[in-house]
């Protein structure tokens, strides 16, 4: 039994255990990612002749720029980009006025609202797209970018959630004394609630901002014109006849990874507290 | 003043008009016009364009009888199994973080990273891991496998399986854990201090306090993946492309509809995980129902939307 041992044998070994656990795991986390850049410095013949995991003599950083161009990645950068732009500005617009109406006004239908955007949270986006694809034909939304856009904004609860949230923790006197001022409801919403629910836009906008920027799914239905890829897309460029050229791959893969790895490292906080919010609905 | 109330109820309407249009506007058209036409489609065999004939619960009763989509029901067992290995995995690394730990924000942060990553170099990473005689075979190596007694971990059936779901909990776990450590954390630390004044042991300390604690939250990533086992998709679309038996639910459901134009067919599939996901969600209702009146988790605050 763990009592009868002496106290500090005991909670020496639990040190060790705990951190080897961590390590351990750790090490199997990074493993991959780090076989990934080794591999993308060496050039083909090395990479030909070395093991994968044998560090390059040299760093060979000519793949990068290689894999650049044969997934056309500096026009899918800019197409992710305006994707990105437009796409977050709307649906957190969009979002936040619509938590706005529900949260501060009384009037018939709220309450149906309120449950339309629940219940359209169990419905498995993705499994819908076989028939959300015949309806964007139909509206000629396929093969634009702008088609995308608009069917990525109208998919937004977790938004509305986040911000109905927050918003119930904003004083209500804070309306009511600005529309004795005489302030009208747009000017409330803009210049006093959209200002105050600046930590849930910025949870919100980071959030949706990786999940969109790594969405693959929608732009590959959606998107097959070379010139309109994202950045996800033009990573399955490298599956056809460049499959085993994997320091380009690589390359790829990791310049793909750079602005996430950016913005994990610049809003580590923020990212975990959106996932510890985003949760509790689960 | 009367004015000016009158005022007030008009352009509260105009408010609530103009800021309701657009987001019903959209939620109707890409959330229940689809999903009617979803339903609708699942009793017709038909293609994107041209004729459609009406062959009623046919689609339904294919789900059961092809092989492949049989196959990829069964396949998500894998998925599920992967899914409490990755919950006991992340609940045990939350435990030992939320400890104090010397780095323990570099050891959350590498753990989490893996979430942030789109599915497709994901794809490319471990298609790259697994091959004969690369990364995974080379690190066996170094413990004393030698490469030539090593299986093919994307070829041979099952095995192959075994591979895409650990690469799937490799990339979930550490999301997994932020949640657990997020909850752990709302714990009232006094309860802490409390147990060790009272000589409780850390194991003590877990299963006395931080996993009732969190139950709540535990039950519900258990549920989830099981929604989840059966949307596994980039992964294995990148890495094995569904063949040798590793075709998901969603990647037969993906091929049907886009490859062989199965529109009906597909649409069955669809409506037929939806089923799944409102049993799931009826299933999450009752345990949270359970659980708040068991236990004095959470705020309480219940539904919001």
């Amino acid at each position: 039994m763990m009592v009868t041992r002496k106290v500090k044998t005991a909670s020496i070994l639990q040190i060790f255990l705990k951190y080897f656990i961590l390590i351990f795991f750790a090490f199997w986390t990074i493993l991959p990612l780090v076989s990934c850049i080794i591999t993308s410095l060496k050039n083909t013949e090395e990479y030909q002749s070395t093991s994968v995991m044998v560090l390059p003599k040299l760093l060979y950083f000519k793949n990068f720029l290689e894999a650049f161009t044969l997934a056309g990645m500096g026009r899918a950068f800019l197409n992710s980009f305006v994707v990105l732009v437009f796409v977050l500005s709307g649906s957190i617009l969009i979002s936040s006025q619509l938590a706005y109406i529900l949260n501060r006004f009384k009037f018939p239908g709220n309450t149906l609202i309120r449950r339309l955007f629940l219940f359209a949270t169990l419905l498995p986006g993705v499994a819908m797209q076989v028939s959300v694809y015949s309806i964007m034909g139909k509206l000629g939304l396929i093969n634009h970018l702008y088609g995308y856009i608009i069917m990525m904004m109208g998919t937004d609860v977790i938004s509305i959630y986040i911000f109905i949230q927050f918003m119930e923790n904003i004083s209500v006197s804070l309306d009511e004394s600005a529309v004795i001022d005489g302030a009208s409801y747009f000017k409330i919403y803009w210049n006093i609630i959209l200002p105050l629910l600046k930590p849930a836009t910025v949870t919100s906008l980071i959030l949706k901002g990786v999940s969109c920027y790594n969405e693959y799914y929608c732009a590959n239905l959606y998107l097959q014109d070379v010139k309109i890829r994202t950045v996800a897309i033009s990573l399955y460029t490298f599956t056809g006849p460049l499959g085993n050229k994997y320091n380009l791959i690589c390359a790829g893969v990791i310049i793909s990874m750079i602005p996430a790895f950016i913005v994990f490292i610049l809003c580590q906080k923020q990212i975990y507290s959106g996932i510890t919010s985003g949760a509790v609905k689960g | 003043m009367n004015i000016r109330k009158i005022n007030l109820r008009y352009s509260k309407w105009v408010i609530i008009l103009a800021f309701i249009t657009l987001p019903l506007f959209l939620l109707f058209t890409f959330t229940y016009l689809p999903f009617g036409e979803m339903v609708t489609y699942s009793f017709y065999k038909m293609k994107y364009i041209g004729e459609r004939t009406f062959v009623g619960l046919k689609n339904y009763k294919d789900l059961f009888t092809r092989d492949d989509i049989f196959n990829s029901l069964k396949l998500s067992l894998y998925y599920m199994g992967g899914s409490v290995v990755q919950l006991v995995l992340a609940l045990l690394l939350a435990t030992l973080l939320s400890f104090k730990t010397k780095l323990g924000n570099l050891f959350k942060g590498i753990l989490f990273f893996p979430f942030l990553i789109n599915g497709i170099a994901i794809g490319f990473i471990f298609k790259f891991f697994f091959t004969h005689g690369f990364v995974f075979d080379t690190v066996l190596s170094w413990v004393g496998f030698p490469v030539e007694s090593l299986p093919y971990w994307l070829k041979t059936q099952g095995l192959n399986n075994v591979s895409l779901v650990g690469t799937s909990v490799w990339r979930y776990l550490g999301q997994n854990m932020v949640l657990f450590i997020g909850a752990i954390m709302s714990v009232d630390s006094e309860l802490y201090e409390a147990a060790e004044l009272d000589g409780a042991s850390k194991v003590q300390q877990f299963f006395h306090i931080i996993l009732p604690s969190i139950k709540t939250i535990v039950t519900l990533n258990i549920i989830l993946s099981i929604t989840g086992s059966l949307s596994a998709f980039e992964p294995p679309f990148v890495i094995t492309k569904g063949a040798n038996g590793t075709g998901t639910y969603f990647i037969i459901m993906d091929q049907v509809a886009h490859t062989s134009q199965k529109v009906g067919l597909a649409s069955a599939m669809a409506v037929f995980l939806l089923l799944i996901i409102f049993v799931v969600t009826i299933i999450q209702k009752l345990v949270l129902k359970y659980a708040f009146r068991n236990a004095d988790t959470g705020s309480g605050k219940g539904d919001i939307l």
